[in-house]
């Protein structure tokens, strides 16, 4: 199996986003960067996190006008798992891809801290190996990740079941005190309608080894492997 | 020719940024100050158009790329 890591200029966590993906989880990674126009026989691809573009005018803003971009596109049209982690999901806003925007955290305050997060639902391809409101350690690094929709999307998505991460304390409770920057809901990764796109902003790749204080994230993309093994059978 | 886009948050977005801004001017003393609300400003030179021609144009521009508009508006106006 195929990981394809697009790496846009100012991406930073496309290394570890390989790293974990070939020598963690033990499948293929490749570097693709944002200028070329093929995802080189992706079966998962992941927009890693990072300043692409120095976050100038928005984060994620020009990114998404990067010529990878129709690739991606393209891929997650044809219902291919494409996962965008911290400012990948920017991106993957920014894009379209997935509903909503992001504004600066309430506090005013670049957070840099380990968070639990709960995992809400289990049907998506990154979180097909986790157990329902299971609870995951992982870092979070951003000052955009105020999740924002309109009161109509942010009803749809509940709806939908499309809220895949809230941000919770060690017990697993939801609430504004363990909320780090203000999102609405808690909301801490969503995915599409069709389910195949999701985004986070958490950061699994740099919790995929006890070595680096966690090794919960090693479970998004292990969910990947495993739910397009299922697919495959 | 010259076009400037303002570009604000909707009135239903809260801006933390606005928000510590107020508080650093009521700490100035300015404490007849209820809110601020801060956004962006752009001047965008243009080729020779004429004035609509301007105007369509750059209004696509903050469609697609100056503003978001999941949580922004903007105001174009075009200079002679």
């Amino acid at each position: 199996m195929k990981f394809s890591v697009v790496v846009f200029p100012g991406s930073n966590s496309a290394y570890d986003a390989a790293y974990a993906a070939s020598r963690v989880i033990g499948e293929q990674a490749e570097l693709i960067w944002h200028k070329d126009t093929d995802l080189k026989g992706a079966d998962v691809v992941i927009l890693p996190g990072g300043f692409a573009h120095g976050d100038y005018l928005r984060t994620g803003a020009i990114a998404r006008f990067s010529p990878i971009m129709s690739a991606v596109k393209a891929f997650a049209d044809r219902g291919g798992p494409v996962l965008g982690i911290c400012n990948g999901f920017q991106v993957l806003l920014e894009a379209g891809l997935l509903p909503g925007a992001m504004v600066r955290n309430d506090r005013i305050k670049f957070v840099s801290q380990m968070v639990s997060i709960r995992v809400e639902q289990t049907d998506t391809p990154f979180t097909a190996a986790c157990e329902p409101r299971q609870l995951l350690r992982m870092p979070i690094a951003h000052g955009e990740g105020n999740y924002y929709a309109p009161p109509d999307v942010l009803a749809e998505l509940e709806e939908n079941r499309q809220v895949i991460f809230r941000y919770a304390n060690a017990g697993g409770e939801v609430g504004a005190d363990w909320n780090p920057n203000g999102s609405l809901n808690s909301i801490a990764g969503i995915c599409n309608r069709q389910r195949n796109v999701v985004g986070l902003m958490p950061h699994p790749e740099r919790a995929s080894e006890l070595s680096l204080g966690s090794a919960d994230g090693r479970v998004v993309l292990a969910s990947a492997v495993q739910a397009l093994a299922s697919l495959s059978r | 020719m010259k076009a400037r886009v303002y570009v604000t948050l909707k009135p239903s977005v809260f801006d933390p940024q606005g928000r510590v801004v107020a508080d650093a001017l009521v700490t100035l003393g300015y404490d007849d100050v209820k809110d601020v609300r801060q956004g962006k400003f752009f001047e965008v030179e243009l080729g020779d158009s004429d004035p609509a021609t301007a105007k369509a144009r750059v209004t696509e521009m903050a469609d697609k790329l100056l503003a978001n508009p999941v949580i922004e508006s903007y105001r174009v106006e075009v200079l002679q």
